[in-house]
């Protein structure tokens, strides 16, 4: 392919090859971006579930 | 209670559901009525067009008979689970998935076989023709006791959850699929014309490999939700 | 020997601290084969001669398809780890790949779905693969909604187990009862997600986005798998050690 348009265009099949690619990146990002959101808070849960569980025990 | 052989303990436990059910005879024919109103729904939903019907016959009746059986398979292990019986049945010495074959079976007895007996009727008011009739009841006496089997395993993963009619459904619909196809796959090449052997014998292997697989995932998956 | 090599790599705080060395890796090669894949297939590899540019939809929908059945596959092999050998990483590592999994059998859907539409005209046509694709999804929703409803998580990876490994033996039966029922009710559109005109050039790229979603599936399979074991492990001593030490 020659061009950028052209290679957007995808011979006229732009919009399907598109969404196709789109939604693919889209999904296999959230399934990796969520549990490493999830992995930070559950961390930051915990330490704080520490931290009290120490003060209790002074 | 003196030890009984395994075989004394096998029929006494099936005679006991079956009795059981004949108790309550009336909630035995809801699996029936639902596959007979399933069955009746359909024309006014696609159009009374004979063509038609006959062609989508051997689909609604299996679909149908398929939908009943899901349907009554909480029963298989509910009443048992509720009034403490089944964990008295896993603590006896003989082998739970044996004895959780003796009320596959009653389960089959009890809503298979009305089924049977009741599908040639539906098939009729869809006028399937005569000589696909034989092939219906050869599928269908093959392929609802492997809806028994499949199912149980699902009931008894489900049996302890508080929704588990819901999952229950979901996790035994792509389990059936190939039961379904063969099944209605061998009255419909019957319909057609052409011998529905090759299906049938399909249908006899998967009962077969039901028959030995099925009792100790059963059996298992009863022991978890009893704990 | 190599029993105990199982037993260190599958205990909790092994794991946990090898995953996260070997995330970057993942990362780094993932995003290698990622960029030769999509550079080579959408840029080097000519059109297709009978479905000219729609077909480079091949190069996301078949990796997909492959690592949907992939992920099962390891999903049943843990499964039967834990339940002959009780391994919890083997729990963690089945419930941790079963929304990747899902995921990926969603995305075969959607993008068949997609490369069909400008071909068949239709959004869905019921032919073996995709029909066979969403059957295994309903698998793994079940897998899923079951480990969700049982509240002890102990009782909820055997009971999954149990389910994953009933589902691997339908596996191969589900596959050959579509096929069968496909041609019985083969209408006049020949399927075309069967191999187009396949040469070097597209096989390559092809080749190389299937090993680099197998990156992903590792990559993503060790994010929650630290959860999970997180979760389970979060009143261990090593838990309280490694949380203190920061």
């Amino acid at each position: 392919m020659n061009s950028l348009s052209e290679f957007l265009h995808m011979g006229g099949y732009g919009q399907y090859v598109w969404s196709a690619y789109g939604i693919t990146f889209v999904a296999m990002l959230l399934a990796l971006l969520i549990p490493v959101r999830q992995h930070r808070g559950l961390r930051k849960r915990l330490k704080k579930q520490l931290a009290r569980q120490a003060k209790s025990k002074n | 209670m003196s030890s009984l052989s395994l075989g004394k303990a096998f029929t006494t436990l099936l005679q006991r559901d079956l009795l059981l059910v004949m108790r309550r005879r009336s909630e035995a024919v809801n699996p029936v009525l639902f596959f007979i109103i399933v069955a009746s729904l359909f024309p006014f939903g696609t159009g009374s067009d004979n063509e038609l019907l006959q062609k989508i016959a051997p689909g609604i009746v299996w679909v149908g008979a398929l939908l009943a059986t899901m349907l009554s398979l909480d029963a298989i292990f509910r009443s048992d689970f509720e009034d403490g019986s089944l964990e008295q049945l896993m603590l006896s010495p003989h082998p739970a998935s044996l004895l959780v074959l003796a009320k596959v079976i009653a389960h089959w007895l009890v809503t298979g076989v009305p089924l049977l007996i009741a599908a040639p009727f539906m098939a009729l008011l869809y006028g399937l023709p005569p000589e696909a009739m034989t092939t219906l009841m050869i599928s269908l006496l093959i392929g609802t006791p492997i809806l028994s089997l499949v199912g149980s395993v699902g009931v008894a993963l489900t049996v302890a959850l508080r929704h588990g009619g819901v999952i229950l459904s979901l996790l035994v619909l792509p389990l059936y699929v190939p039961v379904l196809i063969f099944g209605s796959g061998a009255v419909e090449l019957a319909v057609d014309g052409f011998s529905p052997a090759a299906n049938l014998y399909m249908l006899s292997a998967i009962l077969a490999l039901s028959l030995v697989l099925t009792p100790w995932p059963a059996a298992a998956a009863l022991r978890l939700s009893l704990s | 020997m190599i029993m105990k090599f199982i037993h260190r790599f599958a205990s909790p705080p092994f794991f946990y601290r090898f995953s996260a060395k070997a995330m970057p890796w993942f990362v780094g090669l993932f995003l290698l084969f990622l960029g030769y894949g999509l550079y080579g297939g959408l840029v080097v590899a000519p059109a297709d001669y009978q479905q000219g540019e729609s077909y480079r939809i091949i190069y996301i929908h078949v990796p997909a398809a492959w690592l949907s059945l992939f992920v099962y596959m390891v999903m049943a092999t843990s499964a039967a780890i834990a339940l002959i050998w009780r391994i919890k990483l083997s729990d963690v590592v089945l419930i941790s790949s079963a929304p990747i999994g899902a995921m990926f059998t969603f995305v075969a859907l959607v993008t068949g779905s997609i490369w069909g539409k400008p071909m068949w005209g239709t959004w869905w046509e019921w032919e073996a693969r995709l029909t066979s694709e969403l059957i295994l999804l309903f698998l793994y929703l079940g897998i899923i909604a079951l480990y969700n409803a049982v509240e002890d998580k102990r009782i909820a990876s055997r009971a999954v187990a149990i389910l994953t490994l009933v589902g691997v033996v339908n596996i191969p039966i589900i596959h050959y009862s579509v096929e069968w029922w496909n041609t019985l009710h083969q209408g006049p559109t020949v399927t075309k997600f069967d191999k187009p005109s396949i040469h070097l050039s597209m096989l390559l790229p092809l080749l190389s986005m299937a090993i680099a979603f197998k990156l992903y599936y590792g990559l993503a399979l060790l994010a929650r798998a630290r959860n999970e074991l997180l979760q389970r492990e979060r009143n261990a001593g090593w838990v309280k050690e490694m949380l203190k030490d920061e």
